[in-house]
């Protein structure tokens, strides 16, 4: 299971391209207090838990259980 | 259980670092490093000026920062007087190419037992893009709007070439970020490098080409994909010195 911190998310994207499953997007709709566009998950079903979001992720948002 | 979970080595403090930039990816490789190894209680980190000026605000350990290019010095110092710490010190190229190269060089030679974490992105961040000693031919920065000109600017200096001439360090190598596979190979790096100086090895420095979205004006995947296309054929990947492999190929 995803689990993100999205205060502390920058909207980089660097996640959205390492996700083989291309599971992830950045929201269209909401900001976290600092301004950025957070990750979100489109189909938390799809997830194979293989942690590739959150090795490129530079700001430690996503744990994985 | 947690798969994946932030290192216990990094603080709470949340990155001051820009959107995309791999100076987090590699504060969570060396905090990896340092919990795997056991070690977080007795390292010290050696701070430098640069982006990662503020590096102390990040890591758990005990944290130094040193006047601008000196953490070699100052890690050598701490070493000396503390020999049973890990000592390491985190600089980007502005701070251990440039201002530092001395003291980079001269630690290198003398061998001495730390562990240098060393950022190459071919440009200083924190100043708002100049033309750094280890920025590329034809790269456009502040201070070289019409592109690096090799006539009057010289060429890149290749750090890990340069250190790899020298006798007395342990382990040099070239790593870089840029993508999953790339990252998990930077990891093995860095704690190798760790492992090195718990076993008394000597010096290792691992070079990590690394990005800078902001100042290449670009977005953060796309300077990921200019390290594939423009950092790494000039600055290739690999293993420049080892002195572990060259002991077992000698018997």
């Amino acid at each position: 299971m995803l689990i993100f911190k999205e205060e502390l998310c920058k909207g980089c994207g660097l996640c959205v391209s390492a996700c083989p499953k291309k599971i992830l997007q950045l929201s269209k709709t909401r900001l976290n207090s600092k301004g950025h566009a957070p990750v979100e998950v489109t189909d938390p079903d799809a997830c194979i838990s293989c942690a590739f979001c959150a090795t490129m992720c530079p700001d430690c948002v996503i744990t994985i259980e | 259980m947690a798969k994946f979970n932030k290192p216990k080595s990094l603080t709470d403090a949340v990155f001051h670092y820009c959107p995309g930039c791999t100076h987090g990816i590699v504060h969570r490789l060396v905090a990896e490093a340092i919990d795997e190894l056991g070690i977080e209680g007795k390292t010290i980190g050696v701070a430098p000026v640069g982006c990662s000026v503020m590096a102390y605000n990040y890591f758990t350990c005990d944290m130094i920062q040193a006047a601008h290019g000196r953490a070699p010095a100052v890690a050598t110092g701490v070493k000396r007087s503390l020999p049973d710490h890990i000592v390491f010190t985190y600089q980007g190229d502005g701070d251990l190419a440039s201002i530092g190269l001395c003291e980079t060089v001269s630690a290198a030679a003398r061998g001495e037992n730390i562990t240098v974490i060393f950022i190459n992105n071919a440009i200083y961040g924190m100043t708002g893009g100049q033309m750094a000693p280890t920025s590329l031919i034809g790269q456009v920065t502040q201070t070289s709007p019409y592109g690096r000109d090799a006539a009057t600017q010289g060429m890149p200096i290749k750090i890990s070439e340069l250190l790899a001439t020298l006798e007395a360090p342990s382990y040099i190598t070239r790593v870089t970020v840029n993508n999953v596979k790339n990252v998990r190979n930077a990891k093995a790096a860095i704690k190798k490098a760790f492992q090195n100086q718990v076993e008394g090895k000597g010096f290792s420095l691992v070079e990590v080409v690394s990005n800078c979205p902001t100042n290449w004006g670009m977005t953060p995947e796309k300077s990921l994909q200019w390290i594939d296309t423009h950092m790494l054929p000039y600055y290739p990947l690999g293993v420049y010195k080892d002195k572990d492999a060259e002991d077992k190929n000698n018997g």
